[in-house]
Parts: structure tokens; C-alpha cells; sequence
């Protein structure tokens, strides 16, 4: 450390407690209460990166949020790797590695600052008039060294290994921000017994007071400010009441009052603990906010305000106030507003050489201005700055009177600029809440018009700048909040038209401050910079104006001012004063950029939250997962479930395990585990009623025990779903849904219940996870339940679709004889708690029988050898019953269901449209793709029209060859005849055939 | 995420909501009754409002029942919500506070 | 035959915030208008709640409100005396739904000093007793999993989770509790 940039006393640092880190490699000391950037000034580094676009070495602008400079990366390890964070907001912990960004090979010496003295031919949008021609180079040159370039830091390169958490919380009010207001707002808030959260970015509450001059410090209710500070905080946290959330960001205003934060909660640990969330994103709802965001210092823009060495003055107070550092050695102020006083005269008595004062202000009989000069310091008025010196740290200055023009200028030697072009008020949030900013001719500054939301705004960040008044609006913006927020029979979340009026802010005290760039006698030359993060100066702004840019949006996204981690923080009011002068418009006529959020950037950590790796979704398996597990079941993802696909025998394939289990249960008999299929249990004495105008089917006629395959449209015709229902008594169907579908199944039918058809006397109730579903097919299906079930399951008593209420192994049961495979088949439905048990009992009576266990491909093999479809795979939201082969399941003589008025459109009944047909390939080893075009004729070239596509393709071993579906123009019609699947290595010959691959006469089904 | 008051159950979470289009857009009593145009237009026509739009939402994660809502698109407040078979309330009504 | 692998207890936070499973219990959802929920009372044993988001609990029946129209039952398993059968009778001519939604879903107990403090990791709903107060239930979503949440006591929760949900469910909480030091 270099012992005399820190004071010797005062900040809020522990100088016994050192702390090591490093800044590109290189070893530096701090101590506890350090940020970053305070440690690197104290060690007398200034330059902290490298500009954007022209790469120009850059010091520390700012101290807080605001900063555009100083964006670091700082390393933990490989994984945890965290570009573009501000060198101020960085808090110094043990052995903190941090590294500059955008410079190659290094901080001091980057090659890339040859983009500097290039900058005459890369003026704001130059990219847009640059890489015209030839065109062929964007591919191989230009978008390649263009996205090089791009961006700011890198990216980590292995998953972030740490954990995030998320929180839901309400309460009364919420303040933003704890300095003087927010404090003063929670306080009164508190009093009033209301919940409050109080949050703020910053590590220690206290805002602008962190800054003060402790010995200097002003009184609050009677108490050095320190003291109240210390005291208030202390009272707010030991309050059960109310939430204190240090490190923590609000960054983002949603609607009705939610409020986004982000709190940081391991970055400023050497060594946290292992499970230590590092942040924690909490979702506020409010019931009254108050905005106490306080105000950004503006810097004045003239020629060479980029050096290392100039920055803000209120950023130099507070590293002399807070951090214990002196910024430089021998410092020049300029100052277009009253703030730079003091802190000219803090710095001073701790030391500093203070030049001079050059204020841009005409006037020269302020009180503050006097005292300067008592001080010693000689005050410039009417000054400007002509230009200044130095590559990696400002050497000098030239400063000038507006009359003497350059002949009057003097050069002064410093190696510290400090710069104070007022306050903006920070009105990110009340702009993202979507309320009104209103310009303030007095103040020159935007500040909270007409709220949208229930919200406050209070002290700077409303134009009330000085200490005391800002604790009274504080204090009256808590107690208003608080009281509205309890008021009795409060609903809603807008806001009331009366209370939302705000006070107007008091007359600006020491003076509205400066916005746009300082006059400049003719002939100045050098850069002034308005966005110093872009790069973006007086003279891009003029040339998009030039060009004809008027409207600010445009500007803005012309020149990129204001844009990345600025958000308009340090830049937005000087471009527009910019913009209004060169235009000869008033300030609110040039209009205002949107603030975005988030504030500050927030991670992508923090989003997600807990939801990542086993937590990302839910994993739903069934009651029998552990069984198909443990037998080395290969699983499928089907929506949230996970379904066993097919059960490999030692280091067998899929094809072959399923062509394995295709023929089991084909010759014998298959367990598959049907459970994840949808389950309504429809009951009421309206239950038929409802049924008949919700499925295509008649179910009038559906005698009890018997069950049907229904089939559900949308009201435009198409095919929503299918499934089996059963009627299982008079007034009760156990209907079933697709996997996939149940829960929109559900809700279609409850939208038809509840707000077209609310007479009827029907209700549905999801039964999906009641059941466990058994699936046994194949010709031994019936020998094998025969030993466990209480049922005749002969031919007779218990044909293929009906259904039996009875017992298995004493368990209750709903058996169907259903299939869904073409053989003789049953599904055996039991509470989900015994579907283990039986499945282990129907296992066992099936080992006499040849048993075998087979998954969600072998089903969808069978299937297809059948011509059944899967709603989804082999439809696809145009398809109509008719279309699919269906038609036959509609009940003729309904008057309605839905979807029937659709059917009846012409276009719904051409001849044309895309039927389902079987496709086989001349070659019968051929295995189509699903999704391949099936064109009339062979050789086709793009464009070309297709007759369908193949929707379903798999080898059948049953068959010995490949099957496919597909969709096809007026395919029925087509049977027989020749088309061609494209692909990529060329046409492939099929014969368009019926869908219905195996026993098209259905006997193994009714066996 | 909007705040949004259930008829049945009071303020709660936009989360445990799911919203149902246009309110007020009754399907023909008999189908079979109503032209080509006037079927697609209930299939397929809804208003775009820029203020007050009447518009059905369904508290899924709650009580489960579809209700209808006044909300202004300009805003997204709520003016309004009101059960299912009810009226609209007035458009021009006061915000309720 | 009951799989009892989730009755472990897990300690979260600390000894005194646990999750546990409940024991299997006998649970019915029942549809129908007022007449309906008057006339299952005696059946049930148990007043059925006419005010929405609450639930009456009465010896070892309790019955949650969960819509206008809908309320689930719960009894231990197995039911003393046939809780489907006295419905049955007692609903005789009314019209209304019955179903057994037993093996449905099952419940976790979430109890201690930080209970809400986790579900607030999951769960939007305000969870303060003046807002959700000791007999209030709900639908609710908890992170991506839709729950009823049931206050019984200030710091106890039943959370009814169907099946399937019931292993992220707790995984969530788990994870959300290591987050608490």
C-alpha cells in the first residue's frame, strides 16, 4: 500500500485488519471495508480498464452503481468467473483476484488502443456504413472480427458450481434505498407498526451520509449524524417488523407492485460457507412503495474528460470520507454547481493540493466561492476547460475564461481533475413502474410526475437535495406509505388519484447544475466524451443529428449512449442537453429514453433460482418406476414423466430389444406400465349429456361396463385428443387422455363446464395419480390374470371393450379389456399405493407364461403395425377425424358436439386433404424418417409441392420389414400407387397402402 | 407478475392463474343454425383493445373457476373482476381503491 | 403394500423445522352445490367449510374448501364405519360428484420456526398469519409443483402434494433450507 494516499484516521475501514488481493497478477494490500477500486487508489492505481471502443485507458469515474469505467472480472476459479462488475461496488475480501477486461496483452499496454487513433474513421454507427461490400466477406471476414470484438469481459468456462436461492415476500413498504430519506421513510414507517423492508445496494446503509466528513457532519434529531445513523439502523433491525437487506439491488419494477431484488450474499466473503447461497432473488410484493434512490452526479463533458485522475466530486469526497484515500496529490476542480466546494475544501485540509476552482457559472459572489478563496483556492468563474494532458493519468489541465478564448488559457499541472455538473435524480424505477417524468426547468432534471403503481418517491431522487429536507419528505413519504398501506378495506394495487399527488420538491439548492457540453471558444479540439462506458462523444451525438436523426430513441441507438451497464446513469442528461442544443429544442422536447431494467446487470444465476439440475422441473415417475429401474429400464422424458422405453437384455440395442419385445408380446404376452395415462372421472346425472357435446361419439347408447374410444376436436374440427372412456355407472365415465394431454384435457372441458354449459349437473375431478395402470396384451393375457382376479374374463362376459369392477389379489380394481397393441389385452387399474404389488403379482403368474416387460417404443411398434394413431405425432392440429380414418367414431345423429360446425366448412370435407395412409417402402429394410416429404414424382427440385409427410416409421419384426404412416394429399384415394419419400440421398420409392399393417380383421383383438 | 382478484378467493398471484382470451364471446346456441362467417367469427375474431378489454382468465391453481376481468391494456389495472353469467360492470366505473 | 421409503423425517434448518410424511389417509373430493355440502356434514363428522380457503377440522376428519363447488375430504385409512358409503346414502337424490382421490396425492408435514419462511421460497402467497391465517387452505402453486397448502397451526403447514410431485416437492423445501445458515 502506498502509506500516503490513506489517511491516517476516520473512513469506515478497519486499518488493522490488512487484506491481500490482485489486479492482473499483480499483489496489492487493502484493508477491511475496501471496495476494489478504493483499494486500487490507495495502492495509486488509477488505471482500472480500457474503454469499449477506442480502447482508451480509463480510471475510476464514479464510486458507486453508476461507474463506467472500472468494470472488472474477479476469479474465484474457473467456474466461478464474474465479468463486468464495477471496481466500486466490488468489495475487498482475502485474496481477491480481480483482472482488467478489453485490452490485450495488457491493462498498461493494449494493442487494441490502435482503435484510438483510428477513431476518425470509426464515428458512431460506423458499422452500418462500413462492411457494405463485397458481400460475401460478412460470412468469412467481417462478422467474425465483428463479433470478436464485440462484448464486454468473457464468459466463464465451466457451470457456475455455487447456489441461488429465491424468495417470495410481501409487506407493507418497501423502501429503496437507506440513505437519509429511505431511512427516515422506514423509521416513520416502522413507528406506525406496518411491515416494511428496507433495502440497498450498498454493503452499510446510509447512502450520501457514508460520504460526510464525520468531524463535519451535520446534526439529525439532535445527534451527530454517525451516531443517528448507527442508532436508527439499529432500532430498524431489532424491529421483528421490518426486513433490512443490505447488498442488495432492487433492480427491477413489475406490475402491481412487484419488485425484483437481487441480494448478494457470499461475493464480499473470503471463504463462505459451502452452502451459502451466493445470491438470493427476492420477488416484493408491496403494498406501498417508497423510492429513495437518491441522485447520480453528473460529470461536465469537455475535451480529454476521460483521462485517469477526473472524476466526480462527490466520488472523491467519498474516498477520502469513507475509504480514507486521497485520490491524487495536486487536484483541479471544475464545477458547474455548488457541490464541489466542499469537497475542494475537505480534500484540502486532508491534504490535497487544490489549483484551483473553475466554475462554469457566471457568477462569482456565492458564498461557497468565498470561502474557496479564504481557503486559499483561486476560483475561475465563467471557466471551461480547452483540454487536459497525460496518457494512463491526467498531468494537466487547460482551463480558460469563455471571453479570453484560448489566448487567455492557462495549463495547470495536476494529476487529480475533480468534476461536478449537478445531480440527476435516479428515477430508474419510478420509469420502470411506468410513471410520468416531469422536467424541472429550475432543477434541470426529470423527476417523478404522475405514479402508475402505488409509489412514492422521496428526497434526491425527487429533487430534494439537502439533508434536512430530505429527511422530512423521508419521514412524510414512510408515514403516508404506512398509513395508506394499513388503511381499512384497501384493495388493488392502483394507485388512488389524491395520495399520489406529490408534493412539489423545494427550489434546488446550490443550483441546477449543468447539462450538455461546456461552451468551447472556436477552434477546440479533443474528444469530449458524453457515455464514457460507449465511447460515445459530442461529436457522434452531432454527426447523428447531422445525419438526421431526430428523435432521442434513435439517437440512442445510433451512437449506443446510454446503453450496456449505463442505463443513462452518468450519461442520459448531458446527451440530451447536447441533443436540445444542437436541434434548438427544449430538454423535454427532445424527449426521454426508457430506462430499462435491470438496474445493475443481475446474474443469470439469480433467475434461475433453485431451478437447475434435478430441481429444474419435477421428474414424475410412477408407482412402478423403481421396478423398470431396477430391471435396467432405458427411460424417456414424455412431458414431466419419465417412462420406461424399453428394457435392454445385456448389452442389447433398442431396435433389438424392441423388435424382442414386439414379438413377446405378439406370441405371448407384454406387462407395460400404463399409468401416466390421463384419468377423468366425469360423474353427475348430467354426465351423458356432457359427454355427448364434448366428444364426436355418441355415449347415449353406451351401455354401463362397456367402454368406447373417444375422440375429442376443437371447436375449429380438428383433433385435440383420444382415449378410451368407460362408462362405469349410470351417472360416472372414467375417461381417459393421452399422456401428454391430460391437463389441458381438463381444462378445455372445465372452460365448456363452467362457461358454456354451467346448467349441467357434471363434474370432473382428476384421477390421473389415483390409478396405477397395468397394461397385459397378447394372446396370454388371459391366462395370466386368470389365477389373480375375482372377473369371468371369458369372451363373452367380459368382451374387448368393457370394463369390471372386481378385485386382484384382493386389491380393488377397474379392469378394461382394452389394447392398444391388437391382441387380446387388459388394463388393470388399481390405487396407486398397491400398483407395485400387483404389478410384482402379475409378473409372477405370468413367468408360466412368458412374460415380458416392454416400454413406451415397443407400444408405439405395435401400434403403428395396427394403424392407430398418437394424437401429435401422427396429427398435427389440422388434422380432422376424417382425415386421420376416424369417422367412424362420430355419432351421426348428434346435433352438435364440438367441433361439428367445423366439419361441415367445405374445405373440411375435400377430397384433397391430407389423409392417413400406410407407406411401404419398395425396399422393405428401408426405416423412413418421421418428417420427410412425400412428393408425387421422383426428382423433384425445390420448389416444389408436397403431397404430405411421413408422420410414424419403424421396423416391424412381426411383419419382417419397415412400416410407416403418413399424411397424404387425397391418399385414400392413392392406395396402390407410387410416391416418392425425399430425402437427402435422394428419392425413395413407397406404396401408398391401407394404415392397418397387421390383422386388419381384428381377431387376435376379440380373441 | 399481476396481482389479480379472484371472485372467489381475493388478491392472489397472476401465478396461479391462466388466462382465457376474450370475455363475452358466446358460442352459438345452435351451430348448425349460424352462416360460415358468423361461425369463423367466433372461432376466430377478437377484439385488440387499447383500454378496457373484457377478457376471461381461470384461477387454475386456486379455486379453479373461470372468471372475467376489466382490465386496461394501456395499464394493466384491473377495473374489475365479476364471476362468470354476470354482467360486465360499468367500464366508466372508479377505480376501486 | 404401502410404500413407507418417504416417512423418513427430514430435518431442515435445524432440529425444530422438519418435513415429514403423513400417514396413507382415506380422501374424497365432493362436488355439489350448498344443499350438497349441508347435506355430507353428518356423514363426514366433520363441518364442511362454506367460506372459501378455510378448513374445519374436527377429531380426525377434516374437509378443506378448494372451490365454490369442491371440497376434499380427509379421513385416517382406513375409514371408520364406510366415510363413501354414508355419503352415498346422505347425498341420496342430490345431485353431485364423489371421488376417491386416496392414492391420489399424498401429504407432507412442514413444521417449526422457519416452515413459512421456506415455502416463501416456492411460494407466492403472503404467508403471514394475518394474511393466511391458522385454518386457511389453498390451491397454491409451491416452485413448479401445484399444492394445497393448509395451515393447522402458526408454524405448521399440510401440504397435499399428488404423488408424482411429491420427491420435488421435498427436494425443494430441502434445497431451500440449506439456503437458510
Amino acid at each position: 500500500m502506498n502509506e500516503g494516499l490513506r489517511t491516517r484516521e476516520g473512513g469506515r475501514i478497519d486499518r488493522s485488519r490488512g487484506l491481500h488481493f490482485s489486479f492482473d497478477g499483480r499483489a496489492y494490500t487493502g484493508v477491511a471495508g475496501d471496495t476494489l477500486a478504493s483499494a486500487l487508489l490507495a495502492n495509486g492505481v488509477h488505471l482500472m480498464g480500457r474503454s469499449f471502443k477506442y480502447h482508451r485507458p480509463r480510471g475510476v469515474l464514479a464510486c458507486g452503481a453508476e461507474e463506467p469505467n472500472a468494470l472488472v472480472a474477479v476469479r474465484r476459479d474457473a467456474a466461478r468467473y464474474t465479468p463486468n462488475l464495477r471496481a466500486t461496488q466490488v468489495e475487498l475480501y482475502e485474496g481477491l483476484a480481480a483482472h482488467s477486461q478489453n485490452r490485450w496483452p495488457s491493462l498498461a499496454f493494449d494493442l487494441g488502443a490502435v482503435n484510438d487513433l483510428l477513431a476518425p474513421f470509426i464515428p458512431a454507427g460506423f458499422y452500418y456504413k462500413t462492411f457494405m461490400w463485397p458481400r460475401r466477406a460478412w460470412q468469412w471476414l467481417y462478422e467474425p472480427r465483428i463479433r470478436a470484438a464485440a462484448g464486454l469481459g468473457r464468459a466463464p468456462t465451466e457451470a457456475d458450481p455455487d447456489r441461488y436461492a429465491s424468495r417470495y415476500a410481501h409487506c407493507d413498504v418497501l423502501i429503496v434505498g437507506a440513505g437519509p430519506a429511505g431511512l427516515a421513510a422506514a423509521a416513520a414507517a416502522a413507528a406506525s407498526g406496518a411491515r416494511v423492508m428496507l433495502c440497498d445496494e450498498q454493503n452499510e446503509f446510509g447512502g450520501s451520509l457514508l460520504a460526510d466528513d464525520p468531524r463535519a457532519a451535520a446534526a439529525i434529531e439532535g445527534r451527530p449524524a454517525p451516531q443517528w445513523l448507527r442508532e436508527t439502523s439499529a432500532a430498524l433491525g431489532s424491529n421483528a417488523r421490518v426486513t433490512l437487506l443490505p447488498r442488495t439491488t432492487a433492480f427491477g419494477y413489475f406490475p402491481h407492485n412487484l419488485l425484483g431484488l437481487n441480494e448478494r450474499l457470499s461475493d464480499h466473503l473470503a471463504d463462505p460457507h459451502p452452502d451459502l447461497p451466493r445470491e438470493r432473488q427476492w420477488q416484493v410484493r408491496a403494498r406501498e412503495v417508497v423510492l429513495a434512490t437518491g441522485a447520480i452526479e453528473r460529470p461536465l463533458v469537455f475535451p480529454g474528460n476521460d483521462r485517469p485522475g477526473i472524476m466526480l466530486a462527490g466520488a472523491a469526497r467519498t474516498w477520502l470520507n469513507r475509504y480514507g484515500v486521497l485520490p491524487g496529490t495536486r487536484a483541479v476542480v471544475v464545477t458547474a454547481h455548488d457541490e464541489a466546494y466542499p469537497a475542494a475544501l475537505e480534500l484540502q485540509a486532508a491534504g490535497v493540493f487544490i489549483a484551483s476552482i473553475a466554475d462554469v457559472r457566471a457568477r462569482d459572489d456565492g458564498s461557497w466561492a468565498a470561502r474557496a478563496r479564504a481557503a486559499g483556492i483561486p476560483v475561475l468563474t465563467r471557466a471551461t476547460v480547452l483540454g487536459t494532458g497525460g496518457r494512463r493519468r491526467v498531468n494537466s489541465i487547460l482551463l480558460a475564461q469563455l471571453e479570453g478564448g484560448e489566448a487567455g488559457a492557462q495549463a495547470q499541472p495536476c494529476d487529480l481533475v475533480l468534476m461536478c455538473g449537478g445531480f440527476t435524480p435516479s428515477v430508474h424505477l419510478f420509469s420502470q413502474s411506468r410513471g410520468k417524468l416531469c422536467w424541472d426547468e429550475g432543477l434541470q432534471a426529470f423527476l417523478p410526475g404522475t405514479p402508475a403503481e402505488r409509489v412514492r418517491s422521496a428526497g434526491a431522487c425527487r429533487g430534494v437535495f439537502a439533508l434536512d429536507a430530505a429527511l422530512a419528505d423521508g419521514a412524510a413519504a414512510g408515514a403516508a406509505a404506512a398509513r395508506e398501506a394499513t388503511a381499512p378495506a384497501r384493495t388493488g394495487v392502483c394507485p388512488s388519484g389524491a395520495a399520489a399527488a406529490a408534493a412539489a420538491p423545494p427550489a434546488a439548492g446550490g443550483g441546477a447544475g449543468f447539462a450538455g457540453a461546456l461552451p468551447q471558444p472556436a477552434g477546440a479540439r479533443g474528444r469530449a466524451f458524453v457515455d464514457w462506458q460507449n465511447d460515445v462523444t459530442t461529436g457522434d451525438l452531432a454527426l447523428a443529428t447531422r445525419e438526421g436523426f431526430r428523435s432521442i430513441e434513435h439517437i440512442k441507438r445510433y451512437t449506443t449512449t446510454g446503453m450496456a451497464t449505463d442505463q443513462g446513469k452518468t450519461s442520459n442528461l448531458n446527451a440530451l442537453g447536447i441533443v436540445s442544443c444542437t436541434l434548438g429544442k427544449p430538454i423535454p422536447e427532445v424527449g426521454l429514453t426508457s430506462f430499462r431494467m435491470p438496474y445493475t446487470p443481475v446474474s443469470f444465476g439469480s433467475f434461475a433460482g433453485p431451478a437447475r439440475g434435478e430441481l429444474f422441473d419435477p421428474v414424475r415417475t410412477t408407482p412402478m418406476h423403481e421396478w423398470a429401474r431396477a430391471r435396467g429400464a432405458v427411460f424417456e422424458d414424455v412431458g414431466l414423466w419419465k417412462r420406461a422405453r424399453y428394457f435392454p437384455r445385456g448389452a442389447e440395442h433398442m431396435h433389438a430389444a424392441v423388435g424382442r419385445e414386439c414379438l413377446a408380446v405378439r406370441n405371448a404376452c407384454g406387462i407395460f406400465d400404463a399409468s401416466t395415462l390421463g384419468k377423468i372421472e366425469v360423474v353427475g346425472k348430467d354426465a351423458v349429456t356432457f359427454m355427448n357435446r364434448l366428444y364426436v361419439n355418441a355415449w347415449t347408447g353406451l351401455a354401463v361396463g362397456r367402454c368406447r374410444y373417444g375422440l375429442l376436436l376443437r371447436d375449429d374440427g380438428f383433433v385435440y385428443d383420444d382415449g378410451v372412456v368407460a362408462r362405469v355407472s349410470e351417472n360416472r365415465f372414467h375417461v381417459t387422455t393421452t399422456t401428454g394431454g391430460a391437463p389441458r384435457v381438463l381444462a378445455m372441458m372445465e372452460d365448456y363446464l363452467q362457461t358454456e354449459w354451467s346448467d349441467l349437473k357434471v363434474w370432473l375431478t382428476s384421477t390421473t395419480e389415483q390409478w396405477a395402470v397395468v397394461a397385459v396384451q397378447g394372446p396370454k393375457a388371459r391366462a395370466v390374470l386368470a389365477g389373480l382376479v375375482d372377473i369371468d374374463l371369458a369372451a363373452a362376459a367380459l368382451p374387448h371393450m368393457s370394463v369390471a369392477l372386481g378385485r386382484i389379489s384382493g386389491v380393488p380394481m377397474r379392469l378394461f379389456r382394452v389394447s392398444f397393441t391388437g391382441e387380446l389385452g387388459f388394463e388393470v387399474n388399481v390405487p396407486a399405493d398397491f400398483g407395485p404389488a400387483v404389478w410384482e403379482a402379475l409378473w409372477d403368474a405370468g413367468q408360466a407364461h412368458d412374460i415380458t416387460p416392454y416400454g413406451t417404443e415397443t407400444m408405439h411398434v405395435l401400434r403403428a403395425e395396427k394403424g392407430y394413431i398418437i394424437v401429435g405425432q401422427d396429427t398435427d392440429g389440422t388434422v380432422t377425424p376424417d382425415d386421420a380414418g376416424l369417422g367412424w367414431a362420430i355419432g351421426k345423429n348428434k346435433p352438435d358436439f364440438v367441433g361439428k360446425r367445423s366439419l361441415e366448412r367445405p374445405a373440411m370435407t375435400s377430397p384433397q386433404r391430407r389423409q392417413l395412409v400406410g407407406l411401404l417402402t419398395t425396399d422393405p429394410q428401408v426405416v423412413l424418417e418421421d418428417g420427410a416429404q412425400v412428393m408425387a414424382q421422383a426428382g423433384a427440385r425445390a420448389p416444389a409441392r408436397a403431397l404430405g409427410h411421413v408422420t410414424s416409421s419403424y421396423h416391424s419384426s412381426v411383419l419382417g420389414r419397415s412400416i410407416a404412416l403418413g399424411l397424404v394429399a387425397g391418399g385414400r384415394a392413392r392406395i396402390g400407387e407410387t410416391l416418392y419419400v425425399s430425402v437427402p440421398a435422394g428419392d425413395i420409392p413407397v406404396q401408398v397402402a391401407s394404415p392397418v399393417f397387421y390383422d386388419p380383421q381384428g381377431r387376435r383383438l376379440h380373441a | 407478475m399481476l396481482l389479480i382478484d379472484c371472485p372467489y378467493c381475493g388478491e392472489r398471484p397472476e401465478l396461479e392463474f391462466v388466462y382465457g382470451g376474450q370475455a363475452h364471446v358466446a358460442r352459438p346456441a345452435q351451430p348448425a343454425q349460424v352462416s360460415a362467417q358468423q361461425w369463423a367469427d367466433y372461432l376466430y375474431r377478437r377484439d385488440n383493445t387499447r383500454g378496457v378489454h373484457a377478457e376471461r382468465w381461470r384461477h387454475t391453481h386456486g379455486c379453479g373457476r373461470f372468471f372475467n376481468a376489466l382490465r386496461d391494456t394501456t395499464t394493466d389495472h384491473f377495473r374489475a373482476t365479476y364471476k362468470v353469467g354476470e354482467p360486465p360492470p360499468s367500464a366508466a366505473a372508479p377505480v376501486p381503491r | 403394500m404401502r410404500d413407507l421409503s418417504a416417512a423418513r423425517c427430514l430435518p431442515l434448518v435445524s432440529a425444530s423445522t422438519v418435513l415429514h410424511a403423513l400417514p396413507p389417509a382415506t380422501r374424497y373430493v365432493l362436488r355439489g352445490g350448498a344443499e350438497v355440502r349441508a347435506a355430507a356434514e353428518s356423514a363426514v363428522g366433520c363441518g364442511i367449510p362454506a367460506r372459501a380457503c378455510r378448513a374445519t377440522l374436527e377429531g380426525d376428519r377434516a374437509a378443506l374448501w378448494l372451490g365454490p363447488d369442491e371440497w376434499l375430504l380427509i379421513a385416517p385409512e382406513p375409514p371408520p364405519g364406510g366415510l363413501a358409503a354414508g355419503l352415498s346414502e346422505a347425498l341420496e337424490g342430490l345431485a353431485h360428484s364423489l371421488v376417491d382421490v386416496s392414492h391420489r396425492q399424498s401429504a407432507l408435514a412442514l413444521s417449526g420456526p422457519q416452515a413459512t419462511t421456506l415455502l416463501a421460497a416456492g411460494c407466492p402467497l403472503d404467508l403471514d398469519t394475518s394474511a393466511f391465517p391458522v385454518g386457511m387452505c389453498t390451491r397454491t402453486m409451491l416452485a413448479k409443483a401445484e399444492v394445497v397448502l393448509w395451515r393447522t397451526g402458526p408454524q405448521v403447514f399440510r401440504v397435499e402434494v399428488w404423488r408424482s410431485f411429491v420427491a420435488y416437492v421435498s427436494q425443494f423445501l430441502g434445497e431451500a433450507a440449506r439456503g437458510i445458515i
